[in-house]
């Protein structure tokens, strides 16, 4: 119907991410609705969408959790909407590794990788895999060879992927399908080949001769996929390499006329392929070489990519066969792709002349700060062989590296550089110097503990054997007072070597230890304390002992000894002799075993005994009905949590064990707010032997309240081993949703119009209101009084205005918190509310949520038809425009409006006539009422208890309608023959084809003779909302619901 | 015009009607499922959890889940017995050897409360095998004498023939529709 103001589309400016703030449990809340009896797509799409978000978001879900909601999702399968469908399958994807006994949709899956439907096929195949495991591969074996051959090549690709990761679990039931996966490697299709090749080798992969066959067979037959060429590529390089053969293999040629293919990408993974051959000689290396020069100059940045990236390989292994691209790589190092130009600028450094050294340096700190970490560390790597290589370069290296230092940078780019230094430092004596007053340097001001630790341990060790120890001693003092422990107790230690190695330092080193001992921390305290001592005996072997000697057990087997020890401890202290290798125990493991020995110290204090527990349950059970019967309570036990106390429903258990029986108690806890669970009880199934002789449920457990329920076993008569057992227990309850607020039951939910109430204004009814709508109006008792047979709009307004103005503010904030559906369809447009269609109308309120309230709507329809010469009777019928609030796109009769505030009846038809169709006013002359139809609807919406307007108007055969106002994307002329069958498809409005139907019936196209309902139909046409609405005043209020339902039983035939 | 008629249905809200079709494996339930739906005789294999299908029969919309019954599945039946109208319970009238496995699989399913309400129809299918058991001694078997609160009928059946299914069919539209 038109609409007269087009609606302002607020919705959109909200952006950002929607599902920025979903949380789990509410999410698995909504899931409930996939278990509602007939699924709503549009529903449950969203729902099932922010589930998927949250598990690719790393959300975690309990295995119950993940077993409910995806048994839940099962429902789905009722549903043929396409889009729900392929959700469920990824759906089940992400849950098969979760959830329980997903084997549940493997027949499901099955019938629709087999069925007609082609959007399902594929991606029921992924999913079908995703759950099946070796055991169960069997029973779909013969499909999944099907769809390996299947003539889709999505299917084919889904069927070939898929047996390559089940070729992981299952690989003797993958490697039967090896015919099939044959056959599609002949495939046209690119993937498909190339997918097929990828399973065929891998299920030949451990064959070697069939692996040689397979590549004879395939490189005489030329593949069409270059994906499937390059694998082709990698698997002859593997087995040329294992074969060792020479020059002129035949698999060697085969790989070198492939950098003659038609394919970049063919081409590259050959010239890949023959520089990364082990045995490759120069002479072989040549056209690989030129073909990778050429990618350097090719304007596609991945080329050049891999081109310099692969050169920058072989610069290690031949660095002669690389010099030959050197002025190729020359015009990369100004690439704009500084991961091009990192990769040429390495590359030139390793195959280049000591001379160029310097220049090429200075061209990687122009734009050093710009790259990559990860590139970074490869012109550190690039300099450390530079290093190895020219030894005398130290300075400049050393001083760019140092550089490097100083800048931002992730701990692995630090480490790679202060790795470098150190290797420098050790290779080059006389580099030394300056590369430990560069790492003090780098101390100073170091974020990363773990480096700062590992140079401290350095300098400890290279530091004394300088010529000017003492200038190290202020850089590791320094840390002492700035840093955090575990830096502090590395300078502590590295200056016990100084102490210990450089006598005319020992003085001063003491004074600075004994500083060290009053550290707040007691790992500094203790090393120092340690230190301290070893050095105030100024005896050089103790010296050597336990200062500068390196730990010399293996250190592996030290932690494993000591976690051991930590895991079963034992009076005895913890014995070094017992490691393997064992050597003098030095400093290290002396504080480690230090601690180790403060860790069972602290375990000494025994726990409190407990309170005797028999003593406090005893008197709760004997509440229990029959426990007294069963003798004296034995004892109980510790309180077991059955579920993860963030569950729905937190269930405990504790056993009380009698002389013959057992009773079983569970304490449960209602975690949700909206719901009062009733008759809570646990069904056991006992394994053999045990009786159950009684259950007592709970029999209420509001919110945030424990219950307990409990069941009473009896004992097997036979000997003790008999009365162990496992018992199967699920927890039963009867949901019953309720106001948050009051903790009251309400009734139940959905569509039922019986459960309505009534809706009074001024002791009238005007409507309906549904269970759903009723829980939100609770929360305005100012404006709605809802009462148990009733909801009322507070008398104690006035006027038209004020009620009006009312229920405006109501409905706006229930727009505002999203809570409605039909309210999305906001359009500033109102519609009276009264008892009849003459009467005064009461108050007005937005179209779009008069459904909520059952509020009767008035509307105008025309049927515009035409007596056509050949054609015969023809009716015109309209398209909605794809941008309308309601029914988008869906068709719908010739001209239709609602009746809005201050419009009559006969004045709206002709606006929408003139608006929506262009029919001029001459023609209107011959607009004739054809008295009026009504109707009750009911959607997720809410209910529509319609009055149509009905005229006809004959159009000349001449005259084609056109729209005016937008809101209609065309008309089209139908035969009334085949009006029925638009009528009753899914694209026409249901809400305009019972005006339809009426002009088919007076006009005599349906008749009592072609329709055996007929009656029933013209009935249901003419429902007495009149009646209906008008017959109850409040007086009989609780008489209403009762005859409502009666009369409303009226739509339920 | 039985399309018309089913139309109103639609607009006045009429749900769909949730059949279950349970039985033990091999007792013929996919094979009735698809009889019921196409009409025909399709070739079926163990169903590894579940098939769904809306059939219409006499202008009424089912929704019919068939759900396997080898002994691993069972236990599974459970997780769909929420809003069931009407259980169809398929029995291999020529499993004599397995009767009382069907008979312990019904009991305690129809003590469910979910399943309270619940219409049962039992079928004695594949009677074209001779010697099978008559309507009668399925009957007993089962124990269907002591059901009590339960609209209930047992029909004879072959659905690889064809045979017996309309009635059963036509019973419980029927039942459904004078349901309060």
């Amino acid at each position: 119907m038109a609409s007269f103001k087009r609606d302002k589309k607020e919705e959109e400016d909200g952006g950002g991410n929607p599902f920025l703030n979903i949380e789990k449990t509410t999410v698995l809340q909504e899931a409930r609705v996939f278990n509602e009896t007939s699924v709503n797509p549009r529903k449950c799409t969203p729902i099932l969408t922010k589930l998927l978000y949250l598990l690719n978001q790393g959300e975690t879900l309990s295995v119950k959790e993940a077993t409910d909601v995806f048994f839940a999702m099962t429902k789905l399968f009722q549903s043929k909407d396409v889009i729900l469908r392929r959700l469920v399958y990824l759906g089940i994807k992400e849950l098969s590794s979760l959830a329980d006994d997903v084997i549940i949709v493997t027949s499901s899956l099955t019938k629709d990788m087999t069925g007609k439907e082609d959007m399902y096929r594929a991606a029921a195949i992924r999913a079908l895999c995703s759950i099946t495991d070796a055991t169960m591969l069997q029973a779909i074996e013969r499909y999944m060879k099907q769809a390996i051959v299947d003539r889709n090549p999505a299917v084919s690709s889904a069927a070939l992927v898929s047996s390559l990761h089940m070729a992981k679990f299952a690989p003797e039931v993958v490697k039967r399908w090896v015919n099939e996966a044959q056959e599609a490697v002949n495939s046209d299709n690119i993937m498909v080949q190339y997918h097929a090749l990828g399973l065929l080798y891998h299920i030949r992969k451990t064959d070697r001769l069939a692996v040689t066959k397979l590549i004879a067979k395939l490189t005489r037959m030329s593949l069409k996929s270059p994906y499937a060429v390059c694998m082709l590529i990698r698997i002859t390089a593997k087995l040329l390499e294992e074969e060792d053969g020479g020059n002129d293999s035949p698999y060697f040629e085969f790989i070198e006329s492939c950098l003659r293919h038609k394919s970049e990408m063919v081409v590259y993974e050959a010239a890949h392929a023959i520089v990364n051959l082990s045995r490759t000689t120069s002479r072989e290396l040549a056209p690989a070489i030129s073909v990778l020069q050429l990618f350097c100059g090719s304007p596609k940045p991945t080329l050049r990519f891999a081109a310099v990236r692969t050169l920058n390989q072989v610069a290690i292994s031949h660095p002669a066969a690389v010099t030959a691209c050197n002025l190729d790589l020359e015009n990369l190092i100004t690439d704009s792709n500084r991961s091009i130009a990192t990769l040429a600028i390495t590359t030139l450094l390793k195959t280049g002349a000591e001379s160029s050294v310097d220049r090429l340096m200075k061209q990687i700190a122009t734009f050093v700060s710009e790259i990559s970490d990860e590139f970074k560390v490869v012109v550190v790597q690039a300099i450390r062989a530079l290093a190895m290589k020219f030894p005398r370069k130290h300075t400049v290296l050393i001083n760019f590296l140092s550089a490097m230092l100083r800048d931002e940078g992730g701990l692995e780019y630090k480490a790679s550089i202060a790795d470098t230094i150190i290797t420098i430092i050790e290779d080059n004596p006389d580099a030394k110097e300056s590369g430990l007053a560069h790492l003090c340097e780098f101390i100073e001001d170091c974020e990363h503990v773990s480096l700062a630790v590992r140079i401290l341990h350095l300098l400890g060790k290279e530091g004394p054997k300088t010529k000017q120890p003492s200038r190290y001693i202020r850089f590791i003092y320094n840390r002492v007072i700035l840093e955090c422990p575990s830096i502090r107790a590395a300078a502590v230690s590295a200056m016990a070597q100084f102490g210990a190695s450089c006598p005319d330092l020992l003085e001063n080193i003491q004074v600075l230890l004994a500083r060290c001992q009053m550290d707040m921390d007691d790992e500094v305290r203790d090393r120092a304390t340690y230190y301290s001592n070893i050095l105030a005996r100024r005896d050089r072997s103790l010296y050597n002992n336990y200062i500068l000697d390196t730990l010399q057990v293996s250190i592996p087997s030290l932690e494993r000894s000591l976690k051991e020890y930590a895991q079963n401890p034992s009076d005895q202290p913890f014995d070094m002799k017992s490691v393997p290798l064992a050597a003098v125990p030095n400093p290290e493991e002396r504080e480690t075993k230090h601690k180790s020995e403060g860790m069972l110290i602290g375990q000494g204090p025994p726990r409190p005994v407990p309170v005797s527990r028999e003593e406090n349950f005893a008197e709760k059970l004997a509440c229990v009905p029959g426990v007294q019967q069963l003798g004296p309570l034995f004892r109980s036990s510790e309180v077991i949590e059955l579920t993860e106390s963030e569950t729905e429903y937190f269930v405990r258990c504790v056993k009380h064990c009698f002389a013959h029986h057992c009773v079983l108690q569970f304490d449960c806890l209602n975690t949700l707010s909206d719901q009062l669970l009733e008759n809570v009880r646990v069904e056991l199934e006992p394994s053999e032997g045990f009786e159950i002789i009684a259950v007592v449920p709970c029999s209420k457990l509001p919110y945030n309240e424990t219950g307990s329920t409990y069941v009473v076993l009896k004992f097997p008569e036979d000997d003790l081993p008999a009365c162990v057992g496992t018992f199967g227990a699920v927890l039963k309850f009867m949901v019953k949703d309720c106001d948050p607020t009051t903790g009251l039951p309400d009734s139940d939910e959905g569509l039922r119009s019986s459960e309505c109430k009534p809706f009074f204004i001024e002791g009238f009814q005007v409507g309906l209101v549904r269970p759903d709508v009723m829980k939100q109006l609770l929360k305005y008792p100012e404006v709605f009084v809802i009462s148990s047979g009733s909801v009322e709009l507070n008398p104690a307004f006035r006027d038209y205005e004020e009620r009006s103005t009312h229920v405006d503010r109501v409905l706006r904030e229930l727009r505002a918190d999203n809570v409605f559906f039909a309210l999305k369809g906001w359009r500033d447009e109102c519609y009276e509310v009264k008892t009849e269609f003459i009467s005064k109308s009461l108050l007005k309120m937005d179209r779009s949520a008069t459904c909520l309230f059952g509020i009767r709507n008035y509307g105008v329809d025309i049927n515009g038809y035409v007596r056509h010469p050949i054609k015969g009777l023809c009716l015109w019928f309209q398209k909605r425009s794809a941008t309308k609030e309601t029914w988008p796109g869906k068709w719908d009769n010739m001209v239709g409006g609602g009746l809005s505030v201050g419009h009559g009846i006969l004045e709206t038809a002709h606006k929408e006539a003139m608006e929506e169709a262009s029919v001029p006013s001459h023609l209107l002359q011959n607009l004739i009422s054809a008295g009026c139809v009504s109707f009750f609807f009911e959607s997720e919406r809410g209910l529509f208890p319609n009055t149509e307007f009905v005229f006809d108007l004959e159009l000349p055969v001449d005259f084609v309608p056109e729209n005016a106002d937008g809101e209609v994307e065309t008309f089209e002329l139908v035969p009334a023959c085949q009006c029925l069958e638009k009528l009753l498809s899914e694209d026409f409005k249901t809400t305009s084809t019972p005006v339809a139907l009426d002009f088919l019936i007076r006009h005599g196209v349906v008749t009592a003779e072609n329709e055996e309902e007929y009656l029933k139909i013209i009935e249901l046409l003419h429902v007495p909302l009149q009646s209906v609405y008008q017959k109850f005043s409040k007086s009989n209020a609780n008489d209403i619901i009762k005859e409502n339902g009666t009369s409303l039983c009226l739509r339920n035939i | 015009m039985g399309l018309l008629f089913s139309y109103f249905k639609s607009l006045i809200g009429t749900r769909e009607m949730r059949i279950l079709i349970l039985g033990l494996d091999g007792a013929g339930k996919t094979t009735i499922l698809y009889r019921l739906q196409v009409g025909e005789v399709v070739t079926t294999i163990p169903t590894i959890g579940f098939n769904v299908e809306q059939v219409t029969y006499k202008n009424l919309k089912f929704q019919v889940w068939d759900l396997g019954g080898q002994t691993s599945i069972r236990p599974y039946w459970r997780c769909y017995y929420s809003n069931t109208d009407a259980i169809i319970y398929v029995v291999d009238s020529a499993d004599k050897e397995r009767i009382g496995i069907s008979k312990d699989e019904l009991v305690p399913m129809l003590r469910e409360e979910e399943l309270a309400d619940a219409i049962l129809v039992v079928l004695a299918n594949k009677q074209d095998i001779p010697g099978c058991m008559s309507l009668k001694d399925v009957h007993q078997a089962l124990g269907l004498e002591a059901l009590k609160n339960r609209t209930f009928q047992i029909f004879k059946t072959s659905a690889v023939k064809g045979e017996g299914l309309d009635m059963a069919m036509e019973w419980l539209a029927n039942a459904l529709k004078n349901r309060k």
